[in-house]
């Protein structure tokens, strides 16, 4: 056998397993805490505050008794609604200016070839810090800065393979076998542009995380009554000196799910990529 | 030149580049189950003017002047009415045969592709075809090399993969842009024999682009030399290295010469 399909070759890739697990686990325990949790999250308990951990409390307590487990289990729903709602924003916002800068007429081509410059030139935090000023400070404000602040990047990116794919000989060659605008572009150009797509896509996916724990501890995200990792981190991080146990909770998931969505991002473009795959395929060929 | 006369037939072809020419007043025609060199420098105009006989010039090109096939003009036709000549009735062989295969679809599925295009077959009867194709070119195994990705082939045979899916739909025209320039000397050969054979039994017409003299006397008589986009020289290749009278076409026969000396 050599031809596979792409989900099958990722399984063959033990990094893309673990990331692609990690992330299905991450679903499971944002559905499951949302009917159950081993404590309420934000139940606090002052004859009960920094305890080691225990089976009653698996990652101990904090400050005001707090269990670190629950809060920790009940924030992978913020997480999975932030990565997914901003994925997909991004998702839109690039592939519509990737689209529009690349497949139109020369001169809306390159007025957005301007305004994506233009808008990467503005930080995320500001477009963050400019929505929280109109809308106040919610997941909503950060979902959509970094959708539209990611989704740039995607555009730009994409923006530039889709032209670079344009004008390779095997789009030349179809047209030359007759193909038309629309085989050419869905069969010929985006196939070869998705594995940049989809690995700037898990970076922003990745990122929105880390910016979600950033913008939430500058008071332009989650509020107080929204498990965060990046809240419970900044809660935590006053008294690293005198309970390091307790910060590595929090910090320890974010720094794992981002290692999976950039992980799992190679491990597709891995995947998707003949030229990338086993050279197995090869030598049985030879063979 | 009568309208039903069967072949190719250009006529004044020109192509200007952002205000430039590069391309002026080019004329040659091909009767059917002839062959015809176009022979040239690099920079001379003369893969430009194979590409635009189709309407495949960039897209900043802009192209005047006659294309008719078989008595019907092609230039000034819309990319819909092209499309249905594409891989149809002219089939295109390129230079670089790596680079003209999608790197992400098997051998089968791009040989089938021109078959699924305009003959309607679906994806199971496009890859049978593929494989009598792939056989018909002399690829070893074809039922297995139809399922490999175009990285995992030779030189040689991804170029057999281009001449096959060039002549999938049996057109009536070839045209080949330097098809052998990326290839080594003897792989060269055998696929200058197989575009022989082929070409003869299937009675197609060939437009064969070069920058080889030596190539080009493997495989037809009638010569047309390209210089910066205009025709210099016209005649049989027999004739030219008798007796070249333009520069260029002399420094084409030096060069041929001294290949030739230099392989014997």
């Amino acid at each position: 056998m050599t031809k596979h399909s792409w989900a099958q070759e990722l399984l063959r890739r033990p990094a893309g397993v673990a990331a692609a697990a990690w992330i299905v686990l991450l679903v499971v325990a944002a559905v499951v805490s949302s009917v159950w949790t081993p404590h309420d999250p934000f139940d606090t308990d002052p004859y009960s505050a920094w305890q080691t951990p225990s089976l009653n409390h698996l990652f101990g307590t904090d400050g005001i008794g707090r269990d670190i487990f629950s809060y920790v289990f009940a924030a992978t729903r913020t997480t999975v609604v932030v990565a997914a709602l901003a994925g997909v924003l991004a998702s839109l916002v690039g592939i519509g200016l990737a689209a529009l800068g690349s497949l139109t007429a020369r001169w809306v081509r390159e007025s957005t070839a301007v305004l994506i410059d233009i808008l990467i030139a503005f930080p995320t935090i500001l477009i963050a810090m400019l929505l929280s000023s109109i809308l106040g400070g919610s997941l909503g404000v950060v979902i959509t800065a970094v959708g539209i602040g990611y989704g740039v990047n995607i555009a730009r990116v994409s923006r530039g393979e889709i032209r670079r794919v344009g004008r390779t000989d095997y789009v030349l060659a179809a047209r030359a076998s007759g193909v038309g605008s629309a085989g050419v572009l869905g069969r010929h150009i985006l196939p070869n542009v998705a594995p940049v797509f989809v690995v700037q896509l898990s970076l922003a996916m990745a990122t929105s995380i880390l910016a979600e724990a950033g913008l939430s501890y500058l008071g332009y995200g989650a509020s107080a009554s929204t498990a965060s990792w990046g809240r419970l981190l900044n809660d935590l991080q006053v008294y690293i000196a005198i309970h390091p146990g307790s910060v590595v909770w929090p910090g320890a998931a974010i720094t794992l799910t981002v290692l999976a969505f950039n992980l799992l991002g190679d491990a597709l473009r891995d995947a998707t990529d003949p030229r990338l795959r086993a050279r197995r395929a090869t030598s049985e060929a030879i063979a | 030149m009568s309208p039903e006369a069967a072949g190719l037939e250009v006529s004044g072809l020109s192509i200007d580049i952002g205000g430039r020419r590069v391309v002026d007043d080019l004329s040659f025609s091909v009767a059917t189950g002839e062959r015809l060199g176009l022979i040239g420098e690099s920079g001379s105009g003369k893969s430009l003017s194979i590409l635009s006989l189709v309407g495949l010039a960039p897209a900043d090109a802009v192209v005047a002047g006659s294309v008719r096939l078989d008595g019907r003009e092609l230039v000034g036709l819309s990319e819909r009415e092209l499309a249905r000549v594409r891989g149809r009735q002219i089939g295109m062989v390129f230079q670089d045969p790596l680079a003209a295969l999608n790197p992400l679809h098997t051998i089968g599925r791009q040989i089938g592709e021109p078959l699924r295009l305009h003959e309607g077959l679906s994806r199971r009867d496009a890859l049978e075809r593929a494989v009598d194709a792939a056989a018909e070119v002399g690829l070893p195994d074809p039922a297995q090399i139809t399922r490999l990705y175009p990285h995992q082939l030779s030189g040689g045979q991804r170029q057999r993969v281009g001449i096959a899916i060039a002549l999938a739909c049996r057109p009536a025209l070839i045209l080949a842009d330097e098809p052998t320039t990326a290839l080594d000397v003897t792989t060269q050969a055998a696929i200058l024999d197989l575009f022989q054979r082929l070409v003869d039994e299937r009675g197609a017409s060939l437009v064969f682009v070069t920058h080889d003299l030596a190539v080009l006397a493997r495989i037809t008589s009638d010569v047309v030399v390209l210089s910066h986009g205009r025709a210099v020289e016209r005649g049989t290749v027999d004739g030219i290295l008798r007796g070249a009278e333009h520069p260029v076409t002399q420094g084409l026969v030096a060069a041929a010469r001294a290949t030739t000396w230099r392989a014997s």
